[in-house]
């Protein structure tokens, strides 16, 4: 099962909305350690490594090639 | 006994008759370093017969607690060479740790979940107690010669043995070896003469390690802090030790001037710190480390082994160097012994490398892990160190990302020359023609061998693997463990019931035994030995809770052929003589 990059959100303005108002009020550093948190348990969830490395690559590709 | 100060004792430099002969005095095997890796050496070596010279350029055993976390394993071969019951009784054992973040604790875990074991998963013991103890019982050795302010200054390779140039307060002398052990520490001086290194990472960060005397009432437990209140930023290790005696690692930073760190007027206040403003303690021992994650290339240099930190240096959390090292030590005395008893080939110290070069990788990669969660190198790494901690209290799958030290397990030498395979599973059906009856030999149960479509085992104890202890009753019936029947020769344990083995694989054990070329014993295992008639050369133990048929799952017919150093060597089914030998050649590097 390959990571799915076509849309796939029901409703994707919704989605972006809540990821930056769960943000609101937090530290720079506060806001790091959500990130990384919300990472570990998306991963976790997902639990296929494949699926996870694939994710890692492109978002790696998406800023430095 | 244990009222005898080990870091206070001093070694009388003492001449030896050696350094007054004209031409060099020749030995077989010499041991470069008494430290714990060196001790335990000599002490294998010296129990299988063979006489060997501790060379140690000092007079002192170690300074400080240093490596106090000694892993069930490395207690295991300590009862194999008789000292591992004095160890772990003054030794304080643990099994559970907690692990807090800044002002909460977050988890806590249990390390020993299974029983039937002697040994705990860990005991907390300073090394000069280590030292002291192994020191006692070679001193006591008639075949080791301990040699105290002895010095290696030159090493000269050759085809068959080494040269060796030793400085002593008398002036130099001339030494000739079949083989040296460097175990002569992490900056070994054999190593640097060889003009050889090692290579990996060093981490820039300062430990200062505390011994503090005190009585606490914190349980025995390994308590460890991230950034906690009492010392911002950074860790908090607290681990307890025997005579009161409690062992605190904070971590200062790369910055931090070692010198001042260890100003009593510096150490006081973060003790306190952590301990409370009012509380009675006596500052025993304090240092500064840093640390490395690195390996020589090879651990074999002709007939210069190296064995421990010489070999291979580790960060300190997951207690994995000397215990390492301690393996190092087991794995590589055996084989000397059969190489020098003429029973192996010199290639079989080559698989003392092959071995634990690997092992090496492992202690090196889970070493490497632990030190970048305890010490993020930059803020990403820290952010998701932190993210995790945060996670621990509620999330369970978080728990497992926590990493403060793995728990040091030994090395299963899975890819080991020494191992015979497991018959495949899609072999199975032609496994008939592996037990065709050599040596008069036929499947015990009398009947065709169709029943070998269940070959296949389950469980842990794989070729490679270090045997599992078990609760056992000996032959006089009295409670004992498994691992204390695994004496240090070879063991064919056969498991069996009213039936199996039959009179003549008996005999044909009996007839391997007598022809081997390394010492062999052959055990069976009953579940109970009220119908067992065995020869008296043959041990009949009993599995009478079994936990030994459980562990290596086994039932009868089952055998296990296991090393000197009590690592799984083969297995089947099925008894057949000439598989046994055939697995026993190889163990020996013979194949």
């Amino acid at each position: 099962m390959p990571l799915i990059i076509e849309p796939n959100l029901p409703s994707p303005d919704a989605f972006y909305q809540t990821l930056i108002e769960t943000h609101q009020g937090l530290s720079d550093e506060q806001s790091a350690e959500l990130n990384a948190a919300l990472i570990l348990l998306l991963a976790n969830h997902v639990g296929n490594m494949e699926i996870i490395r694939e994710a890692l690559d492109r978002a790696r590709r998406s800023v430095a090639a | 006994m244990t009222d005898i100060d080990y870091q206070a004792l001093e070694f009388a430099y003492q001449k030896h008759p050696d350094q007054a002969s004209l031409d060099p005095a020749s030995h077989r095997v010499i041991v470069a370093g008494a430290g714990p890796v060196g001790l335990t050496a000599a002490l294998d070596l010296a129990q299988r017969g063979i006489p060997v010279v501790v060379l140690d350029d000092d007079d002192k055993l170690s300074t400080g607690s240093r490596a106090i976390c000694f892993a069930k394993r490395t207690l295991e071969i300590w009862d194999r060479l008789g000292i591992g019951e004095r160890m772990t009784s003054k030794g304080v054992s643990w099994h559970v740790g907690k692990i807090f973040f800044r002002n909460e604790e977050v988890w806590r875990f249990d390390l020993l979940p299974e029983h039937g074991h002697r040994r705990p998963a860990f005991v907390n013991l300073q090394q000069y107690y280590v030292e002291g103890f192994l020191y006692e019982a070679a001193a006591a050795h008639p075949l080791i010669d301990l040699r105290w302010k002895n010095k290696v200054v030159n090493v000269e390779q050759h085809s068959d043995g080494v040269t060796l140039d030793v400085d002593t307060p008398d002036g130099p002398y001339t030494l000739h070896v079949e083989w040296l052990v460097a175990c002569d520490g992490a900056r070994s001086p054999v190593r640097k003469l060889l003009g050889q290194e090692s290579h990996g990472r060093v981490f820039k960060d300062r430990f200062l390690i505390a011994d503090v005397k005190m009585t606490a009432d914190f349980p025995a437990e390994r308590w460890f802090w991230f950034d906690p209140p009492f010392h911002p930023n950074q860790s908090v290790l607290l681990h307890m030790q025997p005579d009161n005696i409690w062992r605190i690692d904070f971590q200062l930073g790369w910055n931090a001037d070692p010198t001042e760190a260890v100003r009593p007027e510096n150490v006081l206040p973060r003790i306190r710190a952590l301990l409370g403003a009012d509380a009675q303690f006596e500052l025993q021992w304090v240092s500064v480390y840093t640390f490395a994650c690195e390996r020589m290339d090879a651990f074999r240099h002709g007939r210069v082994v190296f064995a421990g930190d010489a070999a291979h240096r580790v960060s300190p959390f997951g207690a994995r160097g000397a215990n390492s090292g301690v393996q190092d030590a087991e794995n590589l005395a055996w084989k000397l012994h059969a190489v020098l008893n003429g029973a192996a080939p010199e290639t079989l110290i080559d698989t003392y490398a092959s071995e634990r070069e690997p092992a090496a990788d492992e202690n090196l990669l889970n070493s490497t892990r632990s030190t970048d969660f305890i010490t993020p190198k930059c803020n990403t790494s820290r952010y998701f160190r932190n993210a995790v901690l945060n996670l621990a209290r509620e999330h369970p799958f978080a728990r497992g990302l926590v990493n403060s030290g793995r728990l040091s397990l030994p090395y299963v030498y899975t890819d080991s020359p020494l191992n015979t395979p497991d018959v495949p599973a899609t072999a199975c059906s032609t496994a008939n023609h592996e037990t065709s009856g050599v040596d008069g030999t036929h499947s015990p149960h009398g009947r065709p061998d169709v029943a070998d479509i269940d070959q296949a085992f389950s469980g842990r104890m794989v070729p490679g693997a270090v045997a599992l202890d078990a609760p056992i009753r000996d032959a006089q019936g009295n409670d004992a463990w498994w691992l204390s029947i695994l004496d240090g020769r070879f063991t064919v344990a056969l498991f069996c019931d009213a039936h199996t083995p039959d009179g003549a694989a008996l005999m044909a054990l009996q007839d391997l035994a007598q022809s081997s070329p390394a010492a062999l014993q052959t055990v069976l295992v009953c579940r109970d030995n009220g119908n067992v008639h065995a020869p008296a050369s043959v041990t009949v133990i009993q599995d009478h809770q079994g936990y030994l048929a459980q562990r290596y799952d086994a039932r009868a017919g089952t055998w296990y052929l296991l090393r000197p150093d009590q690592h799984i060597a083969a297995r089947r089914r099925h008894v057949d003589v000439d598989i046994i030998r055939r697995a026993l050649q190889r163990a020996l590097g013979q194949a």
